[in-house]
């Protein structure tokens, strides 16, 4: 089975997906960011989903955990680059990710996450 | 007049019976769908859809296959597919198209909010036999 790279960025975490994701993918790399997110002690994860052609409700199931998740350990998760055709079907669908942070792209998510990280005092 | 593409064929099947059948079915929805130039979005709300069907056909169907064909009606063509397994069947469909039902894992969206993403949706299911959903995107 595939597993999609997770790099670290300074206190960041960085996942591109670049492939169809298969079901099992998805939920791999919702584990691997839980552990990798307890390893490095990120503050920010940031998924870029501008190569993802369809999110379907598995996928945004998996985009929603895995902020769930993120917040419970401490990070703030954002995902960017959907793309319209993908965001117009999703809301159709009756899908609103409801508490995901979205931006437009990586540059939007990453000053997004510094933001965040100043208001908490700079600790 | 542009005559149609006489080796094209126009209608097909595959089998779904793994997971990883749902990202096939949806390939070849992506190909059928830009084959009848679809505009993206409609290309993205059919291969969406066909990813909920495909995998509750599998999940839940336990296996089936998916029909495809490409339809014309007076000047209009469309593409139509069928998902059908020989599952447990759905005893209660009103219910099983509602937003959040779901006798699973899932969201319980699959159903319903494929509905929203196409033209025409039917769903035929007899307990103990199997369901069959049918959906249609016209150009």
């Amino acid at each position: 089975m595939d597993r999609i790279p997770i790099l670290k960025m300074g206190r960041c975490l960085l996942v591109t997906i670049q492939v169809d994701l298969l079901d099992q993918t998805a939920l791999a790399l919702q584990d691997d960011l839980a552990e990798r997110i307890s390893a490095t002690a990120a503050q920010g994860v940031l998924i870029d989903i501008s190569a993802l052609e369809i999110v379907d409700s598995f996928v945004g199931r998996i985009l929603a955990s895995i902020s769930g998740i993120a917040a419970i350990m401490g990070a703030t998760l954002v995902v960017v680059g959907m793309q319209p055709a993908v965001a117009i079907t999703l809301v159709e669908l009756g899908l609103s990710l409801d508490g995901v942070r979205t931006a437009l792209d990586v540059e939007r998510g990453m000053a997004l996450l510094q933001a965040g990280e100043r208001s908490h005092g700079g600790a | 007049m542009v005559a149609p593409e006489p080796s094209a064929p126009r209608n097909g099947a595959m089998a779904l019976v793994a997971e990883r059948d749902i990202v096939a079915c949806r390939q070849l929805v992506r190909k059928l769908a830009q084959e009848l130039k679809f505009t993206l979005v409609d290309q993205t709300k059919m291969i969406t859809a066909a990813s909920e069907l495909s995998r509750n056909t599998i999940v839940y169907g336990l296996g089936g296959e998916m029909r495809w064909e490409i339809v014309t009606e007076g000047l209009r063509s469309g593409l139509r597919l069928a998902f059908e397994d020989h599952g447990p069947g759905i005893p209660d469909t009103a219910l099983a198209l509602t937003d959040g039902w779901t006798s699973g894992t899932g969201m319980g969206i699959g159903l319903s909010g494929s509905r929203r993403l196409v033209n025409d949706f039917e769903l035929r299911t007899v307990v103990g036999e199997g369901t069959c959903v049918t959906i249609t995107r016209w150009r």
